[in-house]
């Protein structure tokens, strides 16, 4: 009798040994494979290096972009041309694939009738620089896989499922454009 | 592996060494007296041609690795050393970089003799899915050693390709900075590429043991697809395949090799002389001509699927095109269930050699389509191309095993290869070494 009780006993000690040795295992498990992929995001370097940075763009004359690089992606700032913002305005909702109102997509400065469009330089296909090839709705053309987009970064055509985001930025001063936030 | 082991150890030395680590007795059992089907044709030789490719590619990248520099900055520069300055660093990276390609040449062979002769027919499924998945390791294996060289193509292709991960809904973007190590390809993924690159070609030669021990365990097929069944069907591996593998072994290294003297950058790019730049994209990205036909895949679709007659995306384009690419490939691990007919080989099946046939052309031209730029009658004829690749395996492989009629098949490997009159199977073994393929 007092055997029998000494047994069940033991079993459920085993029972309970075989569960915390199991749950120190998988937290084991869990401490070793967390480091492992914690360290293959981007580093601490790398997320400094991913701060806004400021441009000047009092330089860009109208028809004229430049490509600044923020987070090791490219990015576009162009100056449009008063062209350009007619032929975005007037363009019909019909030939966008993921149709985007123009006035959230064309950026201008309190005190300047510049009209500006910042838009993330790489294809939302896979990642190719497109390159501008006309204006109005033929306004970039991806070398890639033929997406195109009009001036302001809106896909008409070709792979791309969405448009050429925008990135976060704000105007500092008339000349001063800062990309990576969109505090002032 | 199929009967009992004849090794007899030669001496004391090797029978101490039976008793203790039979090694010898696994080589001897597997490659001295295992027994092959006496028709194997020269087909049955990549297997072999594989193994050596694998290795001659592992130790030419182990010594190529010695001289270059795993950093963003210097990586270009340290391959053009390689080639310019170190005592025959040419004639490894031009080795490497060519066995890539010749890999791949062997490999679809080898895939798509296997595909004719109805090799991944039961008993041989998890033989044919290890092979698939030594195909999937060797094709992660070469992009990330193509981006290793830091140029135009390199760069432009690792974006394109980690950007296919980006399309996973939700948690895409994150998935990809993690593969990345930054917010873009740059030099953390260059130097982690560089560690799975020299990792995976040890998984690969993990999975071609596996690979071997599933083949040793069922027998190859034949030719005649019809299943080994008295002693006169097989010869001993050693000398007849042994000697059938190192003659096609030769023939096989001279394309090889004068690719690597003479034509070292014919199956390259030359955009990926020039070092890479992110702020500007090669007119014209095409990845390595052995990965085209799945890039025509992916671009083939580009539209949105919606659900009928309602503008709600189901799935966009891009996630379509990348789903449809990865079930390109992924199709080929079905395709044991998906071909319903029980005739192995396609010798005996009239209507379904048509069809693979034609499933070759496409999917050759399907490459060809990969290779031209993404406008005009490309991309209908691309669309049109990726269908017939998926109809052939989804619709055509089985509905064809319920229609067809086979032809006769002959009742054994003796009668199809010395006729009627059987039983005399030694006294004509030159017959044999004859590859007497029923293709006429």
């Amino acid at each position: 009798m007092s055997d029998h009780q000494t047994s069940d006993h033991d079993a459920g000690k085993r029972d309970f040994l075989f569960i915390a040795t199991g749950a120190a295992g998988v937290v084991a498990v869990g401490g070793i494979v967390w480091p492992l992929i914690a360290s293959l995001g981007p580093n601490a370097s790398e997320q400094a290096a991913g701060a806004p940075t400021e441009i000047d763009v009092s330089a860009i004359e109208e028809g004229q972009q430049v490509v600044v690089i923020w987070r090791g992606a490219p990015y576009f700032i162009r100056k449009l041309t008063e062209e350009e913002v007619t032929a975005a305005t007037e363009a019909s909702q019909d030939v966008f694939r993921d149709y985007a109102p123009v006035e959230g997509r064309i950026a201008s400065v309190e005190g300047s009738d510049a009209k500006w469009t910042i838009i993330a330089a790489n294809c939302t296909h896979l990642g190719c620089v497109p390159t501008k090839v006309d204006v109005g709705l033929d306004g970039w053309v991806c070398p890639c896989h033929g997406s195109i987009f009009d001036v302001t970064g809106r896909v008409t055509k070709g792979p791309a499922p969405v448009n050429l985001p925008l990135p976060p930025y704000v105007f500092a001063s008339e000349d001063t454009l800062v990309i990576g936030t969109d505090q002032a | 592996m199929s009967g009992p082991s004849s090794y007899q150890p030669s001496n004391g030395f090797m029978k101490w060494m039976d008793a203790r680590l039979p090694l010898p007795r696994l080589m001897y059992d597997s490659f001295v007296s295992y027994p092959v089907p006496r028709n194997l044709n020269n087909f049955y030789t990549f297997g072999g041609i594989l193994m050596v490719v694998l290795v001659s590619q592992i130790i030419t990248g182990v010594w190529i690795a010695m001289h270059y520099t795993s950093d963003a900055q210097y990586a270009f520069e340290s391959v053009q050393l390689l080639r310019r300055d170190v005592a025959f660093g040419w004639t490894m990276q031009s080795w490497h970089a060519v066995g890539a390609s010749f890999f791949f040449v062997a490999v679809y062979i080898h895939i798509f003799r296997g595909l004719y002769y109805g090799s991944y027919k039961e008993p041989r499924e998890v033989l044919w899915i290890l092979g698939v998945i030594i195909y999937l390791l060797m094709m992660a294996t070469a992009f990330m050693g193509y981006v290793l060289p830091w140029g135009q193509m390199s760069y432009w292709g690792a974006q394109v390709i980690t950007s296919f991960f980006s399309a996973i809904p939700l948690v895409g973007e994150s998935v990809r900075e993690y593969l990345l190590g930054g917010y873009n390809v740059g030099n953390a993924t260059l130097t982690r590429f560089f560690s799975l690159h020299y990792l995976l070609p040890f998984m690969i030669f993990g999975i071609v043991i596996l690979h071997v021990w599933a083949l040793h365990v069922t027998g190859q097929t034949n030719p005649t697809g019809v299943e080994v069944k008295q002693k006169t069907d097989v010869v001993p591996f050693t000398p007849y395949a042994t000697i059938k593998d190192a003659l096609a072994l030769v023939v096989f290294f001279i394309v090889f090799v004068y690719f690597v003297f003479f034509l070292p950058d014919y199956l390259g790019h030359a955009d990926n002389y020039i070092q890479a730049d992110p702020l500007k994209t090669p007119a014209h990205i095409v990845p390595e001509w052995y990965f085209l036909p799945f890039y025509a895949v992916l671009r083939a679709v580009d539209f949105n699927i919606t659900i009928p007659f309602t503008e709600i995306i189901l799935m966009d384009s891009k996630l379509g095109g990348v789903l449809a690419m990865f079930g390109a490939i992924a199709v080929l691990f079905f395709v044991p269930w998906l071909d319903t007919s029980d005739v192995r080989s396609t010798n005996y099946r009239p209507m379904y050699k048509i069809f693979f046939w034609l499933f070759v052309a496409n999917a050759i031209f399907l490459g060809y389509l990969g290779s031209r730029p993404a406008e005009g009658i490309w991309i209908p004829l691309t669309k049109a191309s990726t269908f017939w690749y998926f109809l052939h395996f989804l619709v055509i492989m089985p509905a064809l095993g319920r229609f067809e009629k086979p032809l006769p098949r002959p009742a054994s490997i003796t009668d199809a290869v010395l006729g009627k009159a059987s039983g005399a199977g030694t006294a004509q073994l030159e017959g044999a070494a004859a590859a007497p393929e029923t293709k006429a």
